[in-house]
């Protein structure tokens, strides 16, 4: 289903429905990973992916025009490129660990030791907000530093176009 | 070899394959920037895949669990989350400053206008 509906935003014209699928590909998605035990991810991706991409896709197809213009070449290449890319990537694929084991090795490494000191040592539960907040404070520091260079960056981006406009 | 234990890379492969396609082959910018989204969702499902452990449960602990899920691989990819809603928003915020200087959000139409500029 998920499938699908990234095939039809590949066949859709019309920008509006582009958006308005892609809102509900991204809802999917979220079940998905709810499905595989990321509620956390899940959580994210339903309010960010479903909810704050889609409110800034629309505010940008405000301000520019809605409709996609028909493609002027054949996609030959790009198929080609795609394709080739992807027998690439399932061959790739073969040589990783079966689904579902708790045998494999990312789960001999520093995950039981998360879950089994990660309550001790910060007093969270949800060992993913521990690791997220405590284990990995700098990491998180950083991508907060990515955050507020986009802001900038669209804020830097979006005034100059007001000055002009004042002009 | 059990097809079950590669249905999930193999969907995400189709999801990447495709976000890729849309990225490369489409003109219009804000698809492009769907493209990347659906791309990036693709590298969520192959971070998330292997994290989950049969009969186990959501990584918060609880009493009368024993088994969770893999919480460093949910970790890395909140943090992608985030960040890829911080590409797109630059992008898009890109879109439009381009849609002002050139009246246009067609690749195709972009360079011929870039041309003709040159020619000037």
């Amino acid at each position: 289903m998920m499938a699908a509906a990234a095939l039809a935003i590949v066949r859709t014209r019309n920008l509006f429905s582009v958006v308005v699928v892609c809102s509900h590909y991204s809802f999917l998605i979220a079940s998905v990973l709810l499905v595989l035990d990321a509620v956390d991810v899940a959580m994210t991706e339903a309010s960010v992916g479903a909810g704050i991409t889609t409110v800034l896709m629309l505010g940008t197809l405000y301000l520019t025009r809605g409709e996609e213009a028909a493609p002027m070449h054949r996609p030959l290449v790009p198929l080609a490129v795609a394709l080739v890319t992807g027998g690439l990537l399932v061959y790739g694929t073969l040589g990783l660990p079966e689904f579902g084991s708790p045998e494999s090795v990312i789960h001999q490494h520093v995950a039981p030791r998360y879950l089994e000191q990660g309550p001790a040592e910060t007093g969270v539960p949800n060992v993913v907000t521990a690791v997220l907040a405590s284990y990995r404070g700098f990491d998180t520091l950083g991508e907060t530093v990515v955050i507020f260079t986009g802001g900038v960056g669209v804020i830097a981006l979006l005034r100059r176009r007001r000055r002009r406009r004042e002009d | 070899m059990e097809i079950v234990d590669y249905v999930n890379y193999w969907i995400a492969m189709l999801l990447l394959v495709t976000g890729l396609f849309i990225v490369i082959a489409r003109g219009n910018l804000v698809k492009k920037l769907v493209g990347l989204g659906i791309f990036q969702t693709s590298v969520y499902l192959i971070y998330i895949s292997p994290a989950k452990i049969l009969g186990a449960t959501a990584p918060i602990i609880a009493p009368g669990y024993t088994l969770y899920s893999n919480p460093l691989p949910h970790v890395l990819i909140l943090t992608a989350i985030v960040v890829g809603v911080a590409t797109i928003a630059l992008g898009l915020a890109l879109v439009v400053r381009i849609h002002e200087a050139f009246g246009t959000i067609e690749e195709d139409a972009i360079n011929a206008l870039a041309q003709g500029d040159d020619v000037e």
